[in-house]
């Protein structure tokens, strides 16, 4: 068994109206050295399997096929025992 | 002209669409399950509104993976005349029918209301019965409707005459202030090069009777009828 983490961002460039209105409120707590705050998402997959290149070259596969629209996101994956 | 309505888990606007083309135009029409593969007959595929599997993950992104997805994209290669409406038009971007993708709208809400698109080309066999820069009154109601696109894509798009509609004024005026979901450019529909996939988030099933508030999404189904006569008469 495997457990894997993925981290999906949105690109540079694609607004992220739900990052704007909480960074919008931070600033109206009083937290001024807020500069800017993106919202993702973040996933935790077990993934049955010992070869972790393998596990990781299909967890990759599924990214790009499912689970991030690599049009407006981009994604970061760990794969680990 | 024989239509069908693709059902998928959470479409609900599958039987609005089943009634403007059976009691409004007349035509024939069925209804087509997501696990359905067989799409032959049929001149017309509606991918209507809804939440297809709950809208989780991202809009459409599970109902790309349907069975019939893949007899879709053939059918549309073949030339068949396919609209997304709402989810529909999620649907076909995560699918890469269409390009670009959708996020939550700028207000991050739920918008539901009437809004003025313009007809920004005529050139279309969904728009051809329209005046270029004709202003349609037609509802949406959505909460991913802000439509992004690289701006490579969309100068190509803009070359090939593909942005089909416009949010503006009244007096057909494309400004940010007319923009209900923060939309590139104020874009609410687009087509695919060949112009025989059409993706648009107002919901012209919606207004095709007085009754409803307006008829102007009439012009879409009428350019799309005459398309099919003419195409016929070939």
């Amino acid at each position: 068994m495997a457990k894997a983490r993925v981290y999906v961002t949105l690109k540079e460039g694609i607004l992220d109206p739900q990052g704007k209105t909480v960074l919008r409120a931070l600033k109206a707590l009083g937290y001024d050295e807020v500069q800017d705050l993106r919202i993702g998402k973040y996933m935790e997959v077990s993934l049955d399997g010992d070869d972790l290149t393998e596990l990781g070259s299909r967890l990759e596969e599924m990214c790009e096929k499912l689970l991030t629209n690599p049009i407006i996101e981009n994604y970061r994956m760990e794969v680990e025992d | 002209m024989k239509f069908g309505v693709v059902v998928f888990p959470g479409s609900n606007c599958d039987r609005d669409c089943f009634y403007v083309a059976d009691k409004v135009l007349g035509q024939s029409v069925e209804y087509v399950w997501h696990k359905s593969t067989d799409v032959a007959g049929f001149d017309c595929l509606i991918l209507p509104g809804g939440f297809s599997y709950g809208d989780y993950l991202r809009t459409g992104a599970v109902a790309k993976f349907s069975p019939i997805m893949k007899s879709i994209q053939e059918f549309a290669d073949a030339g068949g005349m396919v609209i997304g409406i709402c989810n529909g038009f999620q649907i076909l971007l995560e699918a890469g029918l269409l390009p670009g993708a959708m996020i939550r709208n700028s207000s991050l809400k739920f918008i539901c209301r009437h809004v003025l698109i313009r007809v920004e080309t005529a050139s279309t066999p969904w728009s051809s019965t329209a005046a270029r820069g004709q202003v349609l009154k037609i509802p949406v109601a959505h909460n991913e409707g802000n439509y992004q696109v690289s701006n490579t894509t969309l100068e190509e798009m803009k070359r090939h005459g593909q942005v089909v509609f416009r949010y503006c004024s009244e007096d057909g005026s494309v400004q940010g202030e007319f923009n209900p979901n923060g939309a590139t450019e104020n874009i609410a529909g687009i087509c695919n090069r060949d112009g025989n996939v059409l993706g648009m988030m107002p919901h012209p099933e919606r207004a095709s009777e007085m009754e409803l508030g307006s008829s102007d999404g009439l012009v879409i189904w009428n350019s799309l009828l005459k398309h099919f006569e003419m195409s016929a008469d070939c």
